[in-house]
């Protein structure tokens, strides 16, 4: 009897195991995890701060010493069509190169296959000119955020990236800090950039609850200097404000890319 | 015999009215955030952040409070002195941590709650955000905001007045944030004779009065009443210094800005030379020779200032002497003298 009742639940689970793989019954009311990875890199080779050395298209070589952006405002378009869109205030993640925990947006999303994810590097206007209360977690500015930000031109930073260069005069360092959300009352350069990035090409992700899907994302940060615009460090070895940040994020719209999607 | 009664129940009364007063007196002497009667509606959102006796207390001691710097010497009251109506008297740029200088004169901290942008360039706009930009300036006061967090967090007396005030002793940036500007919008200057005037309690002299004819035809445009400035940013023709410094361009990037300031108030005028974003002019004569006679012809100048043949205003010198005698009559020595604004 005891042996029947195994032999029972066995096949129930062999089979409720084939059926899940066959044709994946989703239920949009559960909410389930499904991580973006933002794996940073240059050009073929896994992003090594500090020692690795790189070139530009400019031909300057240079280390990297420091790497930061925010991505936020997550939305995914479902195969069926229907879009799903994080809800703002769990929607903002600082990404940061020196620390193995901040290399993840991680959320929750309706049960459902995806065919494609959008984003922006940056934090929106809104948030941006939102009352301080409002700017918890990632976005504290007395916290994780205090040095992704501009206290005299007030805004977040969106995009930091510091290295060495020989080829720089100020002091062979290099600094590019793009921000700029379009200004408060006086209109400014607006540098949020969206990106948007199929997924059907290299895998769909298949989110359910008790299993957790990660897309997993390239981000060549050699394409944030290199691309409309190639960035020299003999040239503008400083970007500290808005309107030179410019052709950086032009450039950067370029540097992620799809890799796989774990389900 | 009736008369008598009567005369006690007076006193009676008196008696009781005397000790009702003395308690309110004590309960009422925190009024919080009063709206001036000839002023406008304030342009911060007091929604976000209504004035208490508690959090306005803790933002007073933070204001004063040296810890806010890097190495425990320089508060926010050591540059916006009260008794200079909240400038650093004496400083044409202000003079921050390991003496080093700033560039720019320090502004006075005077009815910012109508102000719609703050800084000479505009560059914040929101209060609650503004004490970021003097503790992480490293001429100013060199800190960072968690380091001054951690330091508060340490601290014997914080975290009781957290509690106080928030009613609960976790010290957050928006706790920090909100207290100091809870002080600084406590900051009103509305008792100078003209707001007298302005009320109908009182009367300008002859020579104030024309004074006050002649500000409206030449210099109320820019310094609009009652706060005297439209909140705008213009060049007013102030030749390049050495710094260069190229103002509310600093902030926008565009070409049409460069030059531009935000146009000052002129309430406490006595107490707050030197005068201009670099403290370059040391008295209001020194004011009026640049407007008659040294505006200079830089991008951007405004319109206002090229109407007669020489760039500038025309202003004789009896015009001059009775637009000072106006002028004056914008001093609030209350404001200087306010206890509640006082370091404790
Ligand atoms: C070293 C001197 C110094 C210190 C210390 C300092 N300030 Fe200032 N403050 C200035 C100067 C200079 C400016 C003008 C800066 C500019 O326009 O770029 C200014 C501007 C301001 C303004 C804008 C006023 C307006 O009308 O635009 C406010 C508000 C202010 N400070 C508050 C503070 C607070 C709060 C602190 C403490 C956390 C502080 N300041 C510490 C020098 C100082
Ligand atoms: C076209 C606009 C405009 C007009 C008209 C104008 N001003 Fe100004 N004023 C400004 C601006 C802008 C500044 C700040 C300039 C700077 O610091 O770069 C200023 C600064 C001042 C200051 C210095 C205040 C301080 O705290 O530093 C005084 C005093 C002053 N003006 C008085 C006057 C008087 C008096 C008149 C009329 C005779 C007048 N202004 C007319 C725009 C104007």
């Amino acid at each position: 009897m005891k042996r029947i009742l195994i032999i029972g639940i066995t096949t129930a689970a062999i089979f409720s195991s084939c059926k899940k793989d066959d044709t994946p019954e989703y239920n949009p009311n559960v909410k389930a995890d499904l991580s973006v990875e933002f794996d940073n890199v240059a050009g073929a080779a896994d992003l090594q701060m500090n020692t690795a050395t790189y070139n530009n298209a400019a031909g300057e070589s240079f280390k990297v010493t420091k790497l930061k952006y925010y991505v936020s405002n997550f939305v995914f378009t479902n195969s069926n069509g229907t879009t799903y869109t994080v809800p703002q205030k769990d929607s903002y993640f600082l990404i940061d190169e020196s620390d193995p925990a901040a290399r993840e947006a991680e959320l929750q999303v309706p049960e459902g296959e995806y065919k494609s994810v959008s984003f922006i590097v940056g934090v929106d206007s809104l948030r941006n000119t939102m009352d301080v209360s409002q700017r918890t977690g990632v976005l504290d500015v007395a916290g994780t955020a205090s040095d992704m930000y501009w206290g005299w031109n007030s805004g977040y930073i969106f995009f930091k990236l510091e290295g060495t260069s020989a080829a720089s005069m100020m002091g062979g360092v290099f600094q590019y800090h793009i921000g700029g959300f379009g200004g408060y009352s006086s209109s400014t350069a607006n540098n949020i950039r969206k990106i948007t990035l199929d997924l059907t090409a290299r895998g769909v992700a298949k989110v359910k609850s008790g299993k957790s899907t990660n897309i997993h994302l390239m981000v060549d940060i050699l394409k944030a200097l290199n691309g409309t615009t190639n960035m020299s460090f003999a040239t503008l070895p400083m970007v500290h404000s808005i309107a030179p940040g410019t052709p950086v994020a032009n450039n950067y719209v370029s540097m992620f890319t799809h890799e796989h999607t774990e389900n | 015999m009736y008369r008598k009664y009567l005369w006690v129940i007076v006193v009676l009364i008196a008696g009781v009215s005397a000790c009702n007063k003395e308690i309110t007196a004590e309960y009422e002497s925190f009024r919080g955030f009063v709206q001036p009667s000839n002023f406008p509606q304030p342009f911060y959102r007091f929604g976000n952040n209504a004035v208490t006796k508690e959090r306005f207390e803790l933002g007073r001691k933070l204001f004063y409070d040296p810890l806010l710097s890097s190495n425990n010497t320089i508060s926010c009251g050591s540059c916006h002195i009260q008794t200079s109506a909240f400038t650093h008297h004496g400083h044409a740029v202000s003079h921050g941590i390991f003496d080093r200088m700033g560039t720019r004169n320090s502004p006075p901290i005077m009815n910012l709650a109508w102000s719609t942008s703050l800084m000479w360039d505009g560059g914040i706009v929101d209060l609650d955000l503004q004490p970021i930009a003097p503790i992480t300036n490293h001429v100013e006061m060199d800190d960072s905001m968690p380091n001054v967090l951690n330091k508060l967090r340490n601290s014997s007396a914080y975290p009781a007045l957290f509690q106080k005030a928030y009613g609960s002793p976790e010290i957050t940036s928006t706790g920090f944030l909100k207290a100091l500007s809870q002080f600084m919008l406590m900051c009103v200057s509305s008792n100078s004779k003209y707001d007298s005037v302005m009320r109908n309690q009182a009367l300008f002299t002859a020579e104030e009065q024309e004074g006050y004819q002649l500000f409206r035809q030449k210099c109320n445009t820019c310094h609009t009443e009652p706060l005297f400035t439209d909140h705008s940013f213009r060049n007013n023709g102030l030749p390049p210094s050495m710094v260069d410094d190229p103002g509310r361009y600093l902030v926008t990037q565009k070409p049409e800005d460069r030059y531009k300031f935000k146009v000052p108030s002129l309430r406490n005028l006595s107490f707050t030379a030197p005068y201009m974003h670099d403290g370059r002019l040391f008295t209001l004569d020194a004011v009026f020779d640049h407007y008659t006679t040294q505006v200079q012809h830089t991008p951007n100048l405004d319109p206002l200032f090229l109407v007669n043949a020489q760039p500038g205003l025309a202003i004789s010198a009896a015009e001059r002497q009775k637009l000072i005698a106006f002028l004056k009559t914008l001093n609030d020595r209350s404001f200087l003298l306010d206890k509640l604004l006082s370091e404790q």
